[in-house]
């Protein structure tokens, strides 16, 4: 897996033909994205060419520190976003920050200790990177959906709760519904795998001239380790977070008043 | 004394729903009457701790009812809300459900039996359920955890006329033959009358009359 192409500016310049058509499909259908659509190209680039910079100083560094320092960012800022798409949960920072922690730290502990990558910058910057957006965009989802799930059973809720059950018995449902909310797109989407689209790693290996078969192999692996870190994550967001919507005395909270 | 409330007050994003409240409420059958809005089902959520009082403190059978653990409390205090919100699946394992938590023996028939309800009710899905049937299996549910008092919120309101006063001989049946305490908030006076031997008057989240039944609904 050692092969590399260049690729030039110019290159990349003439891929933004592209761009230019999607703003013109926008405003010919009055779509209103042509903003969106610049500053998403404009932000991507600027983005990823500092990101590029940054890991070619860890691959340089060759240091576990550094690496342990740029995913410990991630978590943090993969924590912060996940949050704002789950607003109807009280304090959902901290369920998530713990989510994105363990589900990158068991993966990459375990593909470590499983001997599947070296532990070297070089595999677990661009594997933690991986893991933690895929684990971040499942316990939003997750959570998102807890929130409207307790919105929705309020009164099922406490009707349970009224029985004597404790919060975690009459939450179990809607625990149960989030966090398969939040892991099915991913199994949905390693389902067609290969049949309605070839994913990323695989696309990007293919262009960068490796065999097929390594391809598919690190593609498979990448999927796997995904599917674990996704359910690990939507289950410790899940499973931290419906706390905060009850009271130590097993009573529901008041919902805060909706952010606008 | 089943409850003893002293200068309860309670609020709700911002409205104070309850303010200074102070009552106590007889072993018996009470009737908490008054107008929507005046914080008739807040006060009965209070007293099996669903909420607690911002300001003041309730006593339950003399002891604070801070000091009993929330989940027995509730067993024993149980709360039929208004509006029926039972568990997905059948009537059976509503039943079930609430017995086990109570860790009392089910005796499905009976309690269905109680609520006015034949014991072909039991494998029915819930989703196939009437409201008003619904809010009888809520009731049978809170008789299978065998509670000593019953919290009553408006428990007839889907009703008919007949089947409300099926339940409200269900009721008289169980405080004559299982000891059971009712507290029953009614935006009605006649079934206060019917049903209470002692009511609480709320208007605006003030208590306005309090005492025996005629003398509180004059």
């Amino acid at each position: 897996m050692s092969t590399s192409i260049h690729v030039s500016l110019g290159q990349v310049a003439a891929a933004l033909v592209l761009v230019t058509v999607a703003a013109a499909i926008s405003r010919w259908r009055r779509a209103d994205l042509e903003r969106d659509i610049a500053v998403a190209t404009v932000r991507s680039f600027v983005q990823l060419t500092a990101i590029g910079y940054v890991i070619m100083l860890i691959f340089e560094a060759d240091t576990i520190w550094l690496v342990l320092a740029l995913l410990s960012v991630m978590v943090v800022f993969g924590a912060l976003t996940a949050r704002s798409r789950a607003k109807k949960v009280p304090d959902a920072f901290w369920p998530l920050l713990i989510a994105l922690a363990i589900a990158g730290g068991t993966t990459l502990g375990l593909v470590v200790a499983l001997g599947i990558f070296d532990p070297t910058p070089r595999y677990l910057v661009p594997v933690g990177g991986m893991v933690i957006g895929n684990a971040m965009t499942a316990s939003a989802v997750a959570l998102n959906r807890l929130g409207d799930e307790v919105a929705d059973s309020r009164a099922r809720i406490e009707a349970t709760l009224s029985l004597g059950a404790t919060a975690r018995e009459a939450a179990a449902p809607l625990v149960r519904r989030a966090l398969r909310s939040g892991t099915i797109t991913l199994v949905d989407s390693t389902k067609t795998t290969g049949l309605i689209f070839f994913p990323g790693t695989m696309v990007g290996m293919l262009l960068a001239g490796a065999e097929p078969t390594d391809a598919v192999r690190l593609q498979l692996i990448l999927l796997y380790l995904l599917l674990g870190s996704v359910a690990i994550a939507a289950l410790v967001a899940t499973t931290l977070a419906y706390r905060n919507f009850f009271t130590p005395a097993e009573q529901l909270r008041e919902l805060p008043a909706e952010p606008r | 004394m089943l409850f003893e409330l002293r200068d309860v007050s309670f609020s709700r994003g911002g409205r104070r729903v309850l303010d200074s409240i102070g009552a106590v409420i007889p072993v018996g059958a009470a009737a908490i009457v008054g107008p929507s809005g005046s914080g008739k089902s807040t006060l009965l959520r209070l007293l099996n701790r669903l909420a607690d009082p911002e300001r003041g403190a309730i006593s339950y059978r003399g002891r604070p009812l801070v000091d009993y653990d929330p989940l027995k409390l509730r067993r024993e205090v149980a709360l039929v809300p208004q509006l029926p919100a039972l568990l997905e699946g059948t009537v059976g394992s509503n039943l079930r459900y609430a017995a086990d938590l109570a860790a009392a023996e089910l005796d499905a028939e009976r309690c269905l039996h109680l609520a006015g309800l034949d014991r072909g009710f039991e494998g029915r899905d819930i989703s196939r359920l009437s409201v008003g049937e619904q809010q009888r299996v809520m009731l049978a549910r809170a008789l299978a955890q065998e509670p000593r008092v019953l919290l009553l919120d408006e428990p007839t309101s889907a009703l008919d006329a007949a089947a409300r006063d099926a339940v409200e001989a269900t009721f008289a049946q169980l405080r004559r033959e299982l000891d059971i305490s009712l507290v029953l908030v009614s935006h009605d006076p006649d079934q206060a009358r019917r049903l209470g031997d002692w009511a609480l008057r709320l208007e605006e989240g003030r208590v306005v009359a309090a005492g025996a039944l005629e003398e509180a609904l004059a």
